[in-house]
């Protein structure tokens, strides 16, 4: 698809001959995520449709008590701390952002009166700002109002690096000015054509200001509502014990009507995936339980009770294989990995090419991951009809075998290849959990009959995904030639997501292996690419741009996508719920319920 | 007696001090911290981690951690958790309940089992009796609690659906359905812990009663004249009770401890899954605080075990 006929047909959708949901469909086509299509109508011009909420929502409340499992539960109540998903959620049951992202990529509002566009002022020609409509006549779960000075309170908790919130990175490098008592305006440094950030989805969520003003910096620990949360959402909170239940009964007085539909809502924590999956399934304890990391033979069975159902929410996470640029194993200017070394033989790009086509990605789809994870050649990911068409994927011994003996790979006496005495004997790192284990076995036995020796090596979570400096098995070192994990993309935009491989994110031993960049991958297209796609304000080059980006970083064979890892979750049938990949679990409670 | 009291809580002292530089030493030397769900999350900079473990110390110098921990805990203050950004005494004592009342039931259970059974096998060693209890002990401590647990899951709650597998420390009902609803849901925790506990004990209780019902004052008794029953209880299980006193009281700190595996199953909010999960999540002053009440509790029940041996015993003096 050339950019003419992108902009045609935003065209016809400015005109109305064609939907909006039609066009992001066209646009998953070409390999564009539904939240940047919709971002990319919006800068357009072509506005946002108000919310399509769920069509047969219950015109009664009272729907009694939803139980809702995790298997880790939440251990804080503030928003802008919460250090994992259980945490954010658990916020969100009481406090709620701006706006929140649907599934199909749109901006829903929840805080806000309506979505910015180009149409109603909302978002600036020059991409500088956008300004926010507040709702009106929203309370606080204590009677308070909430204002403009409740968002502009929340950048200046967020943002104060005093009080080492989480959610800073969204805040620090913008400005937020009071308009009037219901807008505001989120001022940006550069022209930014990502502007849903700031106060959106698990980012935004607001805390009130009369309740926090006097716990700000280094106080912020202090704070009693830290524990005792008063949002605006549709459950206000009655009761919480760290990592283990977290009660809350029905607002009264919530600003959307006939929400919410349950009485009480109870999310109990702790335990295993596999009992919380039993809870659900089969015995109907709980209503929902919470990402259900359980091999998918047993969900199926457990499915087949006819109880409930499993849902499956493709997002852009994605398990994948890093192939090393530099040398790990010896020390260069006093560090290993460094930047002026190469890999010794993961630098020539037949060898990596060989090891691309020996990930049998549909075996691991088929009898590892499940529906848990679908097999895909791209990095950029997002649900199945929306890869981009440039990229493929192939399961292909012979092949890889044919490469490496063109490329002069000779195999030893113990059937090991070697090349001018190099031999192509990988060490190959991941963290301990079961699929990952057995994933490393699968590429282990291919590669081996390809003349390549492979020595796993498993590492545990905690220590693998820490920032200790002192540790040389974390990830952000990595001091291996080969790892994988999985990385999620919690925001809709790719931008944060594709700057894992610009060449100023590097990972060294300058920045503490801070760096996002762990592959030490430098390609000057490639950050031409991003530079422009940061200050692009025309979406569909921006659009293209992106997709640039993931071709190189996926066609260099340094990274192996494996398999997509969408949100899995179990639920009853009688439960209607909406569940988004780009937002929280609780994203959409108040539209949850229950079927006649 | 009260001196040596006092003498044995002046000696845990040291002990204690030495337990906590072990403790703390241990987990400064563990890898890892506890921010690996933001390691992931491209949306969170780098440097907000960096900047995070900064703050709550982690970058420090172990012996300073160490001594700006002993400070604290001396003042009374038991530092706070890095996860939940709650003070730790408060997380604990919310867990306390819950935890005293599973393995304190489960105790009872055990205590109620062991007894009569151990003493029971005892007077009549090798009889059917005794060969059943044996036998059913035997099965009983080989059989792990998680194994048991799960059984007992399968069988109760899945298949005959009459137990709730899922335990809830805040039941909403009140009067006697309350009780209803807290004694179906802690039957199956308290009788996985209760029946292991209790199949050890009373292979304890029986071979500690066994040695002494062939001592020669028991003979005396019984040549006294003296019914059966009394030559039991009086001479027979207050001799007895004295090992069994000590491991009982030993067993008495887990009562706070809380039990691992087994609330982990039925996830049963108390001490030993508050301990399991901050040991998960690298929460080092949850650990430290939980593993160092632990062994202030070993030490007092060691004390406690003592001083009743004097009261069993009146041969034993400590003056």
């Amino acid at each position: 698809m050339t950019e003419d006929d992108l902009r045609q047909m935003i065209g016809r959708v400015q005109r109305g001959t064609l939907t909006r949901r039609g066009f992001v469909r066209r646009m998953a086509a070409v390999g564009l995520t539904a939240p940047m299509a919709t971002q990319l109508l919006a800068i357009a011009g072509a506005a946002p449709a108000a919310a399509q909420t769920a069509s047969a929502y219950p015109s009664r409340r009272g729907g009694g008590a939803l139980k809702v499992l995790y298997w880790q539960g939440a251990t804080l109540l503030n928003p802008h701390f919460a250090v994992g998903t259980k945490d954010q959620d658990g916020s969100r049951a009481f406090y709620e952002p701006l706006a929140g992202w649907a599934q199909d990529g749109t901006l829903e509002p929840i805080l806000a009166a309506e979505i910015p566009s180009r149409e109603n002022g909302g978002l600036a020609a020059d991409g500088r700002s956008v300004t926010w409509k507040l709702k009106r006549g929203v309370k606080w779960h204590d009677g308070q109002d909430f204002t403009a000075d409740d968002a502009v309170f929340n950048w200046e908790y967020a943002k104060d690096p005093a009080t080492a919130s989480v959610t800073t990175g969204s805040y620090r490098d913008v400005n937020v000015v009071k308009v009037d008592d219901y807008t505001v305006r989120v001022e940006f440094q550069k022209p930014t054509p990502f502007w849903a950030d700031a106060f959106v989805g698990s980012r935004g969520m607001m805390i009130p200001k009369h309740l926090f003003k006097d716990y700000m910096g280094a106080k912020s620990r202090e704070a009693p509502a830290n524990l005792r949360p008063v949002g605006t959402s549709g459950y206000k909170f009655s009761e919480f014990q760290p990592g283990d239940m977290l009660r809350g009964e029905a607002n009264a007085s919530y600003h959307m009507p006939n929400r919410p539909f349950f009485d009480t809502l109870e999310v109990k924590g702790g335990g295993d995936a596999v009992s919380a999956a039993r809870a659900v399934l089969q015995t109907g304890e709980f209503d929902y339980a919470w990402n259900m990391q359980v091999e998918d033979a047993i969900l199926k069975r457990l499915e087949a009770n006819g109880r409930g159902k499993v849902n499956i929410v493709p997002g852009g996470g994605i398990e994948f294989i890093q192939l090393h640029t530099r040398d790990p194993w010896n020390e260069v200017n006093g560090e290993r990995a460094s930047l002026d070394s190469t890999h010794p033989t993961l630098s020539d790009p037949k060898v990596r090419e060989a090891l691309s086509l020996l990930c049998d990605r549909n075996a691991l789809e088929q009898f590892i991951y499940g529906r848990g994870g679908p097999a895909t050649a791209n990095f950029l990911n997002n649900p199945p009809r929306f890869r981009s068409p440039n990229t493929k994927f192939e399961f292909n011994i012979a092949k890889a075998n044919e490469i490496l003996d063109a490329a002069g790979y000779t195999r030893g006496a113990d059937g090991i290849r070697a090349k001018d005495g190099k031999r192509l004997k990988f060490v190959y790192q991941t963290s301990i959990n079961t699929p990952r284990q057995r994933t490393q076995a699968v590429i282990k036995q291919a590669a081996q009959r390809a003349g390549i020796d492979i020595e796993v090596k498993a590492v545990t979570a905690s220590v693998f995904f820490s920032s200790d400096v002192a540790n040389p098995d974390t990830y952000t070192k990595f001091f291996s030639d080969i790892q994988m994990y999985t990385t999620t993309m919690p925001q809709a935009d790719p931008q944060l997501f594709m700057n894992q491989y610009v060449s100023w994110e590097m990972s060294t031993k300058a920045n503490s292996w801070q760096g996002r960049n762990i592959i030490r991958w430098k390609s000057d297209e490639y950050d031409a690419a991003y530079r422009a796609a940061e200050g692009e304000l025309d979406p569909v080059k921006r659009a293209a741009l992106f997709i640039r980006m993931n071709d190189l970083i996926v066609g260099s064979n340094h990274v192996i996508p494996l398999v997509g890892r969408p949100t899995v979750s179990a639920s009853l049938n009688t439960l209607t719920h909406k569940l988004s990949a780009w937002d929280l679990t609780f994203g959409f409670l108040h539209d949850w319920h229950r079927a006649a | 007696m009260t001196n040596y009291v006092v003498r044995r809580l002046l000696i845990a002292i040291p002990s204690l001090l030495g337990i906590s530089v072990i403790l703390f030493t241990v987990l400064a030397l563990a890898p890892g911290d506890p921010f690996e769900e933001l390691a992931t999350n491209p949306a969170i900079p780098p440097d907000v981690r960096a900047a995070l473990r900064a703050s709550l110390g982690l970058d420090d110098p172990v012996w300073t951690r160490y001594f700006s921990w002993l400070t604290a805990m001396l003042r009374g203050d038991w530092g706070y958790s890095f996860v939940s950004r709650v003070n730790v005494d408060q997380l604990i004592l919310a867990r306390l309940p819950t935890t005293l009342a599973i393995i304190g039931a489960s105790q009872v259970l055990a205590l109620a089992i062991a007894l009569p059974v151990g003493v029971m096998a005892a007077t009549r060693p090798y009889s059917v009796f005794d060969q059943v209890a044996n036998t059913l002990a035997f099965i009983g401590f080989s059989l792990p609690t998680f194994f048991t647990g799960l059984l007992l899951i399968l069988l109760f709650s899945i298949t005959l659906d009459w137990l709730p597998f899922v335990y809830r420390a805040d039941l909403t009902s009140t009067g006697w359905t309350w009780w209803g609803e807290q004694i179906r849901q802690s039957i199956m925790p308290v009788a996985v812990l209760g029946l292991f506990q209790g199949a050890a004990w009373t292979r304890f209780v029986r071979s500690a009663v066994l040695d002494v019902i062939r001592l020669d004052h028991v003979t005396t008794a019984r040549a006294k004249g003296l019914p059966e029953g009394s030559v039991t209880l009086r001479h027979v299980v207050r001799n007895a009770l004295i090992p069994v006193v000590t491991l009982v009281a030993l067993q008495m700190p887990t009562v706070f401890g809380g039990a691992i595996v087994t609330e982990q199953i039925f996830r049963v909010p108390g001490i030993g899954s508050l301990l399991i999960s901050a040991i998960l999540a690298n929460d080092t002053p949850v650990i430290m605080a939980v593993t160092f009440v632990f062994a202030g509790l070993v030490i007092f029940f060691n004390l406690l075990a003592d001083v009743i041996y004097g009261w069993l015993d009146p041969r034993i003096s400590y003056s």
